[in-house]
């Protein structure tokens, strides 16, 4: 980004957030479920929050014969449904003036001269100043054929002072070596800096929480290692099922599709070291060290389990078995819950393991981060006083309720010395307000603004893969996912998994 | 909500806790206590404000309401913790007598330990707020030139009375311009030399937006008298023509600039709950406000005229005092010296 002195700027004036400059965004599979249930409703909370440049311009390209009203439309219906800002007629005024379309087959070169005869229009018309973003809402094997097209039509080399930048959302591959053929194409034709990988799970508050808690305070620090903490639990669980997805779902998984990035990218702030300073490239070279030491179980069918969610009720609803749910083959083995075992060899977490675990349709919404403590080396009371006593832990909210838990002692009031555990909340208020941004918000003005501290590079993604990989063989070759009744928090095998290291998975 | 009548401070500080277990969560998660400073005219509308506020700041609100009168000298209060107004706990004193003098004394046994406290004046504020009973206890001070009777005589005082840690909404109302004017000024663009803000004569807002442009740009700065509502126009005049950014029915802006088609971008006023959220997210200093503040008298009034190069005597005219003389012409035509040689403080019609 060219940075022209602005004497309005000002670091101490943090009043001001930064707007994207003048541009246009091409979503490509402007009919997908993410397209318009989080992108293009992100798009509007962003305009209502005064964020989006005056002149921004949101290009559709797709298969179906639309015109610029028709996708203006698809994505008015969208934004009214989705949109977490109430929604105001003057906003959306705005943002319409700079809706086009553009239909057309990934392999059709006329449709690609089409869409840069479009840009190359709204650069006039809008003042979008040749910088383009290019949002890949489309399956991983169109990468290829889009990207090519992009390359071919003279998109992807921005005119001198612009920009050109590509949006690829997670999965990044099903293995490594899909990861590294899609890092090839993507890479022969856009400069690293300008791949933004997308993990809508993974927000931009949650990881400066997470770095906040850390290493703002002296309280924590000091007890972040080997000597005190006995384990770390990493759990995303969803209440839902796979809804309409089960073309995207079946085949992918629970592991590939939470594991490979999100809990890993968790677990990766969870244990890295501090960064020497806070900007991207620091924060990346610790996230990596972790990545790089990690190692796997022996036996990975002793420290894994994996599941697929039974029929039952669920929330007082009745709900399908995964084998049931419309789409999915009668003898899928695809994984709607997954847990692992993984150690992280480095003198800080010698000897401490980091469980896993992320499922579909299990009791409730939550994401959170557990570290769990040893007990009290030594304890000066009787056993019958401290029977109720677990261990200590901090809880790491990610979603909902961001915030902490602390677990800790308390004596029980009353005469006779009982202490039993009770928790400690501290939670983020902002749930409610417009203040706090939604994920794909973050994620898409950081691309709009070149600022990338938060998206994976490959070389990330391709760790990730190294790690996972053995485990999606193993389980591959060996027997099938065990069923669990939904509603409930996964199946008995990854009980056992917890019990064979003589602990227990928190109840989140 | 409790009621409490003829009470004393830890009587009220009991009471809270006591809501607090009722309601089954005796912890608390407050970030800092507000401290509003209100009269029975405004304290309703205040208080809502601040609920609101709440939901992003969860905080321990304290609404002062002094009843200056014979009576004897009493406390009542009102409790509300939790429920649909937000998170946050509210008490409303209302001091009666000669406790109306002695505020700060029913205030400090009520402040959260160890948490920042923030001070709010809605409508009138000290003279001096850092060296206000309540606003010294605090370490952001909250003032409303805008919602002042003579506004532009409250933002002179307010320069006079100024303590890093001041603050005031007319300023708060003037970031989503100025967010758009930075971006705007991220693109490349020829040199400026002036700056014009439209405003109905004597708003606090538009004087603190033409004196922060004329401060950071290091141009001569104006206001031109507009029908409003609030800030209607902002011109940055350049050496090759200008930034036009006007928005004339309070939520829907235009852009105009050199080279660059025609832009629409939704700017619209802000309710107070939203600017007190703003305030609260920062609690230092706010040093460019103070800057900005100080340039307030070099605003002139009127039209620049920037082609025949500012003579330096008429630049320094005090807008403040220019703004009593402003009369309610809205053409705004660089005539406007005329009526600074008159009086009448821009009321009739």
């Amino acid at each position: 980004m060219t940075t022209v002195y602005n004497p309005l700027r000002d670091s101490r004036d943090r009043r001001l957030p930064r707007i994207a400059g003048p541009c246009a965004l091409v979503l490509f599979g402007v009919t997908g479920d993410l397209a318009r249930k989080k992108v293009m409703p992100a798009i509007y909370d962003l305009a209502n929050r005064g964020l989006l440049p005056p002149n921004f311009a949101l290009v559709g390209f797709a298969r179906r014969e639309h015109s610029d009203q028709d996708f203006a439309k698809v994505v008015h219906d969208a934004v009214a449904e989705h949109s977490r800002t109430p929604f105001s007629e003057e906003v959306w005024k705005q943002l319409s003036e700079g809706l086009r379309f553009v239909p057309g087959d990934f392999n059709n070169d006329a449709a690609f001269d089409e869409l840069a005869a479009t840009l190359r229009r709204l650069d006039v018309e809008r003042g979008t100043g040749g910088n383009h973003a290019f949002y890949f809402s489309i399956p991983p094997w169109a990468f290829p054929v889009v990207t090519q097209q992009l390359k071919r039509s003279g998109l992807s080399d921005p005119p001198p002072g612009a920009w050109s930048r590509v949006v690829i959302e997670k999965p990044f591959g099903h293995n490594l070596e899909s990861a590294q053929e899609l890092n090839r194409v993507v890479d022969s034709v856009f400069a690293p800096g300008s791949v933004f990988r997308i993990d809508h799970y993974l927000g931009k508050e949650t990881v400066q929480n997470l770095m906040a808690i850390r290493f703002a305070n002296n309280l924590f620090e000091p007890i972040w290692d080997a000597r005190y903490v006995d384990h770390v639990q990493i759990t995303m669980a969803e209440d839902i099922g796979i809804g309409s997805r089960a073309g995207y779902y079946d085949g992918i998984g629970a592991a590939r599709d939470v594991i490979q990035n999100h809990l890993l990218q968790l677990m990766a702030l969870t244990a890295m070291e501090e960064p020497v300073a806070f900007d991207a490239e620091s924060v990346r070279v610790e996230k990596e060290k972790v990545l790089s030491a990690v190692v796997l179980p022996q036996e990975l069918g002793l420290h894994t389990s994996r599941g697929q969610y039974g029929p039952g009720w669920q929330g007082g609803v009745k709900v399908k078995g995964y084998l049931q749910e419309a789409g999915i083959p009668k003898d899928s083995k695809t994984d709607t819950f997954a847990a692992i075992r993984l150690d992280i060899d480095t003198r800080r977490w010698a000897g401490v393991p980091f469980y896993l675990r992320t499922g579909k349709r299990l009791g409730r919404r939550v994401t959170e981060i557990a570290v769990v403590f040893k007990r009290a080396p030594h304890l000066p009371f009787a056993d019958s006083a401290v029977e109720e006593l677990g261990q200590n832990a901090i809880v790491l909210r990610v979603q909902p309720d961001e915030g902490m838990t602390v677990r800790f002692g308390s004596k029980v009031p009353g005469t006779a010395m009982e202490v039993r555990d009770v928790t400690m909340d501290f939670q983020y208020g902002e749930s409610f307000t417009q203040a706090s941004p939604e994920a794909y918000e973050r994620l898409i003005l950081d691309v709009l603004l070149g600022d990338a501290p938060l998206f994976p590079r490959h070389r990330e993604v391709e760790m990730s893969w190294k790690i996972l990989d053995p485990i999606l063989d193993y389980w591959a070759e060996h027997g099938r996912p065990d069923q669990y009744t939904s509603g409930g928090w996964g199946p008995k095998s990854s009980y056992e998994m917890m019990a064979r290291d003589g602990r227990m998975w928190r109840r989140p | 909500m409790i009621r409490l009548e003829d009470t004393t401070g830890s009587a009220v500080s009991n009471a809270i806790a006591a809501e607090r277990h009722r309601m089954g969560s005796p912890a608390t998660g407050m970030v800092m206590t507000l401290l509003i400073i209100a009269d029975e005219a405004n304290q309703t509308d205040a208080t809502m404000a601040a609920a609101m506020a709440a939901r992003e700041h969860p905080m321990r609100i304290l609404v002062l309401i002094p009843r200056l009168s014979r009576d004897a000298a009493r406390l009542d209060a009102e409790i509300m913790v939790g429920g649909d107004d937000g998170p946050g706990e509210v008490a409303k004193l209302r001091m009666h007598g000669e406790l109306a003098h002695h505020i700060g004394s029913v205030a400090i046994p009520l402040l959260l330990p160890d948490t920042p406290i923030v001070a709010w004046w809605p409508s009138e504020a000290p003279k001096v707020p850092s060296e206000d009973e309540i606003g010294a206890h605090a370490q952001r001070r909250i003032i409303d030139s805008t919602a002042s009777a003579r506004q532009t005589v409250a933002l002179k005082n307010s320069i006079k009375g100024y303590a890093p840690g001041d603050t005031d909404l007319a300023w708060t109302k003037t970031t989503s311009w100025r967010t758009l004017l930075a971006a705007t000024l991220d693109q490349p663009h020829a040199d400026i030399i002036g700056a014009e803000v439209s405003v109905p004569t004597s708003h606090a807002s538009g004087l603190m937006l033409a004196a922060w442009l004329g401060q950071r740009l290091g141009v001569p700065a104006s206001v031109i008298n507009s029908k409003g509502p609030s800030i209607t126009n902002v011109r940055l005049i350049m050496t090759d023509g200008e930034i036009n950014l006007s928005r004339r029915d309070g939520s829907t802006a235009h852009l105009l600039r050199r080279g660059m088609p025609p832009a629409t971008v939704a700017l619209p006023r802000r309710s107070i709950a939203d600017l007190l959220a703003e305030e609260l997210r920062r609690l230092d200093p706010d040093e460019v406000f103070g800057e900005a503040l100080r340039n307030v008298p070099n605003v002139t009034k009127g039209k620049l005229k920037l082609g025949a190069r500012t003579k330096p005597g008429k630049k320094a005219a005090p807008a403040a005092e220019g703004a009593k003389a402003e009369s309610k012409k809205s053409g705004a035509k660089a005539e406007s010296k005329k009526s600074e040689a008159k009086s009448k403080p821009g009321k009739k019609k």
